[in-house]
């Protein structure tokens, strides 16, 4: 369709030079399937726009510097204190720029709920298996992004130089120190010297306003581009296979949902930011090394790093004169980035032990994959109980218990609280996945309870509707990975058998429990039992109306 | 007196009797009189009555103390056993009558149940038992009296001061009491309390002597001066508003990302879900009719 002749003239002139008419036409169009999950990663993207907005007003006010001034703004109890720059300029955008508090309250916030959309729409991908072929480089690229915004939070924590964030950088310093051999240069490198020193707020203000978020930009284009190419997954219905996406054009629909979202997200941050303090720094006062506050927390996404240090024993080592902090060394060092790459490389992981090599574009129910919905529960579990570990002393006092028991219940809970919830979960998943199965074979239970003639007491049944039987029966099949015979038909032995076995018995652990769909044969027989005068045989009158558009996946 | 003598004036009156020959000892006896009315009126209560209403007051404080007091802290305050070895309460000779004010003062004494540390609560005393339970410790051995009402009296500190009481509060008191003063925990289930609606007397008095887990702030190692300034910042602290909002009890972050995350995306996710079962459905249904 040659459609510019019947474009307005300032449209036309555009589009002669930039061509968008093809390029809209195209992408206008791109279907989208419907669903609330699917929008929580916008919740991510628009609180970065957010940031990106808020953040650029707090810039014009805010001097990156620490340099020492006299503060002579207009909030009393810290009039004529010595301070730092960055921290004096913080107190005047709170108190003496107009608006500058409920920007900075929004900024604030912003970046709390970023970092939180981002983890809700990372286990929404874990939980339903979006993460696999042929997505598992957007998986990779989500994780980037999560990982950056966290230490872009952390940076921006540190930034107005108040005696909380400094507590929370002195902590990072004890950290870096901690580490073998290097760790002495590296926080130099970063501090410029001792710590805190003059550099650091003018260092981190750069990486904070302009390295960081330029990244994340890239990868967040990078993203949204991957998820156009690949087109976005679907959850099994009705007409919906691997090959196509059935939902609503991007265009007038989602336009219309996602520009919709937009606002209501601003708005709720924006109310969040105009009633709800947040990062009171005129409380915590300027940063001295010589002061500390109780409560002294990082904001809530370090919480966990912070609890796995906090609730690790003392441990400390004296060789030679140089002494090896095992109780930072382990918790801060070794156990964050070990869980943190265990997750990012998961898909990787799971692929190797299922071996599965296809694409897939239908997502999968939690509970179809009960060994996966184990391992995400005891993710969150574990995460979460460092996390609770990072506020043990609020739990003690709120709760009234001894910190001394919080902390050594933690120390075990941590370990044995993921194996548990492992277990519960996965039987949990596999139950459902049960009743799924009688659901297919069996119906639904209508709570009617008959009585026959002779005195037995039968339940009756009524059989699913096709569309639900076909939402529940659109996966596959899986089996346990086989391992093949030891030696080959010429008595050669079969290389790398022991990698062969252990994932054998990898695969057998994923797969072995759970509950296969029926097969047709399964089915049929079920629905010759239907025929018994126990069960009911009208079905329920459809009312669910289909009206969303096919689009070929090709 | 006739009403013609009465028009003359008092002046007049005491000039025309100015040579009268008791005049001399008339103006001795006014004297006299206002001497010892001025005296009176500004030296110290007389010796001898004040050592009575004292020892009446020790008196009455004893009896008080062998009442409430002296099943944990023996019938004369040197300490007691639970029999079973283990202390129940300390020797209280030499704490002071500002240790006596602040513990009963603030209803910690008497304590309700031995514990990790005993709660503030409402006082079990009136003032004047206290006065007199504090009178009695006193007595047994000098210790921090209770601090005069100027010394702790905060309502004309200047911002200066106030500034200054930040300072010194978070070098000497944040690390266990929280930047504003709302409290923190410690070891073994104790805990610094918040500071919030503690008078001006009994924060200067925790100072002093130290209660329970706090370290004694002597006069010695901090200055009167510096301890009304400090209770200056606190006090303006409390009556201070949050500007922000809501002040989500002065925590912190943790505080923070529980309202972000409950609030937050609690409410962000109720939408999407709205937004994912709303609009196009219901639009294309009713067309489709």
């Amino acid at each position: 369709m040659s459609a510019n002749t019947e474009f307005p003239g300032p449209v036309k002139w555009i589009d002669d030079r930039l061509g968008i008419a093809k390029i809209g036409k195209k992408n206008l169009r791109k279907v989208f399937p419907d669903h609330w999950s699917f929008m929580l990663g916008e919740i991510a993207l628009y609180s970065f726009i957010i940031l990106i907005l808020t953040g650029t007003f707090l810039t014009f006010w805010f001097k990156p510097s620490m340099a020492e001034v006299q503060y002579n703004g207009s909030y009393s109890l810290l009039k004529g204190l010595h301070m730092s720059e960055a921290y004096a300029s913080t107190l005047d955008i709170t108190f003496d720029v107009r608006g500058g508090l409920l920007v900075r309250q929004i900024h604030h916030w912003a970046a709390v709920l970023f970092i939180a959309a981002m983890m809700v729409h990372l286990l929404r991908m874990f939980f339903t298996g979006a993460f696999r072929k042929p997505r598992e480089l957007n998986w990779l690229i989500g994780f980037g992004m999560l990982f950056l915004g966290i230490v872009e939070g952390f940076i921006g924590y540190g930034l107005p130089d108040d005696l909380l964030s400094g507590t929370g950088l002195r902590i990072t310093n004890g950290m870096i120190q901690a580490s073998p051999v290097v760790g002495t240069y590296m926080n130099f490198f970063i501090f410029g010297g001792e710590f805190p020193g003059d550099d650091f707020v003018s260092r981190f203000f750069i990486v904070h306003v302009l390295l960081i978020p330029g990244i994340i930009l890239a990868l967040v284009t990078a993203h949204l581009f991957l998820v156009v190419y690949h087109k976005h997954t679907q959850y099994a219905g009705p007409g919906r296979t691997q090959k196509n996406v059935v939902g609503y054009p991007l265009f007038p629909v989602y336009t219309a949902k996602a520009g919709g979202f937009f606002f209501v997200v601003f708005g709720i941050t924006a109310l969040m930011g105009a009633l709800m303090q947040i990062n009171p720094v005129w409380l915590y006062g300027p940063y001295n090394p010589a002061e500390v506050t109780a409560g002294s927390q990082p904001d809530w996404y370090m919480g966990w790093l912070e609890g796995s240090v906090r609730i690790f024993p003392g441990f400390e080592s004296h060789f030679w004169g140089v002494t090896l902090s095992w109780n930072l060394l382990i918790p801060a060092l070794i156990i964050p980035p070990a869980f943190v790459t265990l997750v990012a490389l998961y898909p990787f992981i799971e692929g190797w032990i299922t071996g599965d090599k296809r694409e897939h574009h239908l997502l999968d129910r939690p509970r179809d994959v009960p060994t996966r919905t184990g391992i995400g529960v005891a993710f969150i579990t574990f995460y979460a109980l460092l996390w609770i570990g990072g506020g043990n002393d609020l739990i003690a006092t709120h709760f009234g218990i001894s910190l001394n028991n919080v902390t050594w219940f933690l120390r075990f809970a941590v370990i044995l609280g993921p194996i548990l919830a492992f277990m519960v979960a996965r039987r949990w998943a596999i139950s459902l996945q049960r009743a799924d199965y009688e659901r297919l074979t069996h119906g639904l239970e209508t709570g009617v309870i008959v009585r026959s003639p002779e005195g037995k007491y039968t339940e009756k049944h009524q059989p699913i509707s096709t569309y639900e039987a076909y939402s529940l029966t659109a996966r596959d099949r899986v089996l346990p990975h086989e391992i093949g015979p030891e030696t080959d038909d010429n008595g050669v032995r079969a290389p790398r058998r022991a990698l062969h076995k252990a994932r054998a018995a990898l695969s057998r652990f994923y797969f072995a429990d759970a509950v296969q769909k029926p097969t047709a044969q399964e089915l049929e027989e079920a629905h010759e039992h239907a025929h018994d005068p126990d069960e009911i045989h009208e079905l329920t009158e459809d009312t669910e109306t289909y009206r969303e558009v096919t689009s070929d996946r090709s | 007196m006739s009403e013609k003598r009465s028009s003359l004036s008092p002046a007049r009156f005491l000039s025309a009797r100015r040579r009268h020959r008791s005049a001399g000892l008339v103006v001795l006896l006014f004297g006299l009189l206002a001497v010892g009315s001025a005296y009176a009126a500004f030296a110290p209560d007389d010796a001898v009555a004040d050592n009575s209403a004292q020892s009446q007051q020790i008196e009455e404080g004893k009896k008080l103390f062998a009442v409430g007091c002296s099943s944990c802290h023996g019938l004369n305050a040197e300490g007691g056993g639970n029999g079973a070895g283990k202390m129940a309460g300390p020797s209280l000779i030499g704490v002071g009558a500002a240790a006596v004010d602040f513990q009963v003062g603030t209803g910690r004494m008497p304590a309700m149940q031995p514990g990790a540390q005993i709660p503030r609560k409402t006082p079990a005393y009136s003032q004047e038992e206290i006065e007199a339970l504090a009178a009695y410790i006193a007595s047994l051995a000098p210790g921090p009296a209770v601090p005069a009402q100027d010394s702790y009296d905060v309502s004309k500190a200047t911002d200066e001061q106030i500034t200054r009481g930040g300072e010194l509060f978070r070098t000497n008191c944040t690390a266990c009491h929280n930047f504003a003063g709302r409290g923190g925990a410690l070891p073994n289930g104790k805990y610094a309390p918040s500071l919030m609606g503690v008078s001006e007397k009994h924060i200067y008095e925790a100072m002093l002597t130290g209660p329970q887990q706090m370290p004694v702030f002597s006069d010695q190692v901090m200055q009167p001066q510096d301890k009304a300034d400090i209770i200056a910042y606190l006090k303006a602290l409390q009556t201070q508003k949050d500007p922000g909002g809501f002040g989500l009890g002065r925590l912190g972050p943790v505080s923070e990302g529980l309202w972000g995350w409950l609030v937050g995306i609690g409410l962000l996710v109720c939408v999407a879900v709205w937004i994912g079962a709303k609009g196009v459905k219901a639009k294309g249904a009713k067309a489709h009719e």
